[in-house]
């Protein structure tokens, strides 16, 4: 992975709240043995109708240009497909901003480099509220920076930090744990 | 002063968590299937990376499956993706070293179904499997979740986890429960009560006299619901019923191994003075029989309210998917399609409620009911007993076991617009087929609307 260390870039705003991943990515997609090319299945009921025609949906209209995704309240709640933050990612996204956003999602869009971000309500309800401008993630400082001096900040655990700054291998670095795992195999066989 | 959590994560501890990095946790068992695992198998291959445990690891195959027969020996696929998918877990597992439940085996099913009735799910583990109702297991005391396709890689590559330990919280459902009332009404009234994220970052203990009178299929409905209110993670202490289930299954210890495993997890209980992090009571007497009527888990009433009338944008938004009117009464709308099954309501428990309903009567002419049996045993056990006699007799489609409808991914949908009363754990739009609309409920009330045609009450009710 790219170390991240921020972003710069426009938001989209989705403003519903609970929005799960069977509409990020409807499960007829999850048949793939591959993790690349899901964009065109990103929200796809959204933005294709039962004929296979693209909807008015803005993310077919408005969408376009705009990396960073701000959606209601609970976003990624429902299954654990890793599927999703490939589908965001691919189709464009590299951050998500919400108030509230759900565990394996977020785990899930971290490990991939999808900024998943929860702000604080009233931050939300700024961002809700002004679509399409620009902000700057910061990772170092864990702060949003948008237009005119508005900011605020964000936690983000700080491993899950690390690994985006520095571009830490998870699986490398586990792997790199070999003793300590072996050493808690071999006390548990006794 | 410890919780059965604690304990059991206090166990699995490789290297213990830090401010700056989680802990390293060791699993006992990953249960596997086939769509989220390519990816996670492609990236040990890649690494030229081996399994490390392959006795701790079990796969089958029950989302992409399809659940007619065979037609001259070809399974029915739905695409040719989904049967590429299937080859690849078998082929992974063969050059993995991976036992898979394979067809054939008359073991296989939904993971969730087989590894508690192989015995293979026991008190006191790590269990998880890349699958989000991988809660399921807590029903047993273990700690169960699900995790995405790279954390797969990780537990197939390492046998451990990076995880932070979450909060916990104490579900207390005391008193007892109403006749005819069945664990997923229990569920779905506390999801209803705590909300779709009123367990996010927790991990929920399940508690009290009412849970206790559960038996392990009750159990398990009830923790695979748990991530519908956003935990990852649901469990009730293991009990001589807890035990009395798992005695003599094929992958439970046997012999002196059993009586020293039953005494190690006797021990798997809260402490009488344990700290939750969160608290939340609930009277048994009142969960009424329990669905929902919008497009997540959270929108339930019980069968005797109304369609909420708020003009929240969300209700509003999902009553329109769903086509109600504000105030309109449940009971009684009609209904097209009728499923029974998934990891949540696809035991034989479950099956037998469903033909408790259906005995001597038929399927409403109007609806199409599917009965899909969790897995192979389950469906031998339900055979066994004639109860798939009832469910044909009715009219219905007696199927083989997998996910099916739940998730609709095998080709088993519900078409644009139809309504659905289904006995899986997902109501979110497009769920059970692009614009096909759910409602979740248990067998009994499923059963009986199947009946009438329409939402109704169950008979035992
Ligand atoms: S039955 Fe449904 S919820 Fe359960 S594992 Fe299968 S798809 Fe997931």
């Amino acid at each position: 992975m790219q170390p991240i260390t921020q972003l710069r870039a426009t938001t989209f705003v989705l403003r519903e709240d609970n929005i799960d991943t069977d509409q990020i990515i409807p499960a007829r997609f999850l048949t793939t043995t591959e993790r690349s090319g899901l964009g065109r299945a990103a929200f796809y009921d959204w933005r294709f109708a039962a004929n296979g025609a693209a909807t008015a949906h803005p993310l077919n209209t408005e969408a376009a240009g705009h990396a960073i995704l701000v959606a209601g309240n609970n976003f990624g709640c429902g299954s654990s497909r890793e599927h999703a933050p490939w589908a965001l990612l691919d189709f464009g996204f590299r951050a998500v901003i919400s108030s509230e956003i759900a565990d394996i999602f977020r785990s899930n869009a971290l490990k991939n480099g999808l900024l998943a971000i929860v702000v604080d309500p009233a931050a939300h309800a700024f961002l809700l509220a002004h679509p399409r401008i620009e902000l700057r993630i910061d990772l170092e400082t864990m702060t949003i920076l948008g237009p005119d001096g508005w900011s605020t900040r964000f936690a983000l655990d700080a491993f899950a930090r690390r690994c985006l700054m520095m571009g830490v291998d998870q699986l490398g670095y586990l792997l790199a744990q070999d003793e300590a795992i072996a050493a808690f195999e071999s006390a548990r066989a006794a | 002063m410890t919780t059965l959590f604690d304990k059991v994560w206090q166990q699995h501890v490789v290297v213990p968590e830090t401010p700056e990095a989680p802990a390293v946790l060791y699993i006992d068992l990953h249960l596997v299937h086939e769509v989220t695992s390519p990816q996670a198998f492609s990236e040990l291959a890649s690494r030229g990376l081996k399994l490390r445990r392959p006795d701790r690891t079990l796969a089958t195959l029950d989302h992409s499956t399809p659940t007619l027969p065979s037609v001259n020996g070809e399974l029915p696929y739905v695409t040719d993706e989904a049967k590429h998918q299937v080859a690849t877990l078998r082929e992974n597992a063969a050059t993995f070293g991976v036992e898979l439940l394979d067809f054939g085996s008359g073991q296989r099913g939904i993971v969730h179904v087989v590894g508690p009735e192989q015995g293979a799910t026991q008190p006191g583990m790590t269990i998880v499997c890349g699958d989000s109702h991988t809660s399921t297991h807590g029903a047993f005391g273990a700690i169960a979740f699900g995790i995405g396709t790279s954390e797969v890689g990780h537990v197939l590559a390492s046998q451990c986890l990076l995880q932070r330990k979450p909060k916990t919280m104490a579900i207390n459902v005391e008193g007892q429960l109403r006749p005819g009332i069945s664990a997923k009404d229990v569920i779905l009234h506390i999801i209803r009560t705590i909300g779709v994220e009123g367990g996010t970052g927790y991990a929920i203990e399940y508690r009290g006299s009412a849970i206790r009178s559960l038996d392990m299929d009750g159990r398990m409905t009830l923790c695979n619901m748990s991530i519908e209110a956003g935990a990852r993670c649901g469990m009730v202490a293991p009990d001589d019923v807890t035990f009395a289930y798992l005695q003599n299954r094929p992958r439970a210890p046997k012999g002196a191994a059993w009586d020293a495993a039953v005494a190690r997890w006797r021990a798997l209980v809260s402490d009488a003075d344990a700290k939750f992090d969160r608290q939340v009571h609930i009277e048994a007497a009142d969960i009424a029989p329990t669905v929902t009527w919008g497009t997540h888990p959270g929108m339930g009433a019980s069968l005797s309210e109304s369609v909420p009338s708020g003009d929240d944008a969300q209700f509003d938004k999902a009553r329109r998917y769903m086509g109600w009117d504000a105030g309109q009464a449940l009971v009684g709308r009609p209904i097209d399609v009728v499923f029974i099954g998934s990891c949540t309501n696809g035991r034989l428990s479950d099956l037998r409620a469903a033909a408790n309903e259906l005995k001597g009567q038929r399927v409403h002419p109007r609806v199409r009911m599917l009965v899909v049996p969790g897995s192979d045993k389950v469906k031998r056990d339900a055979e066994a007993e004639g109860l798939h006699d009832v469910f044909l007799a009715a009219g219905a489609e007696w199927r083989e076991p997998g996910c099916s409808m739940c998730i609709a991914m095998n080709g088993d949908i519900v078409a644009p617009g139809q309504l659905a009363v289904s006995t899986s754990n997902r109501n979110f739009e497009g769920r059970q087929g692009k614009g096909a609309r759910t409602i979740l409920a248990s067998p009994a009330v499923a059963a009986a609307s199947a009946v009438a045609g329409a939402l109704s009450v169950p008979n035992g009710v």
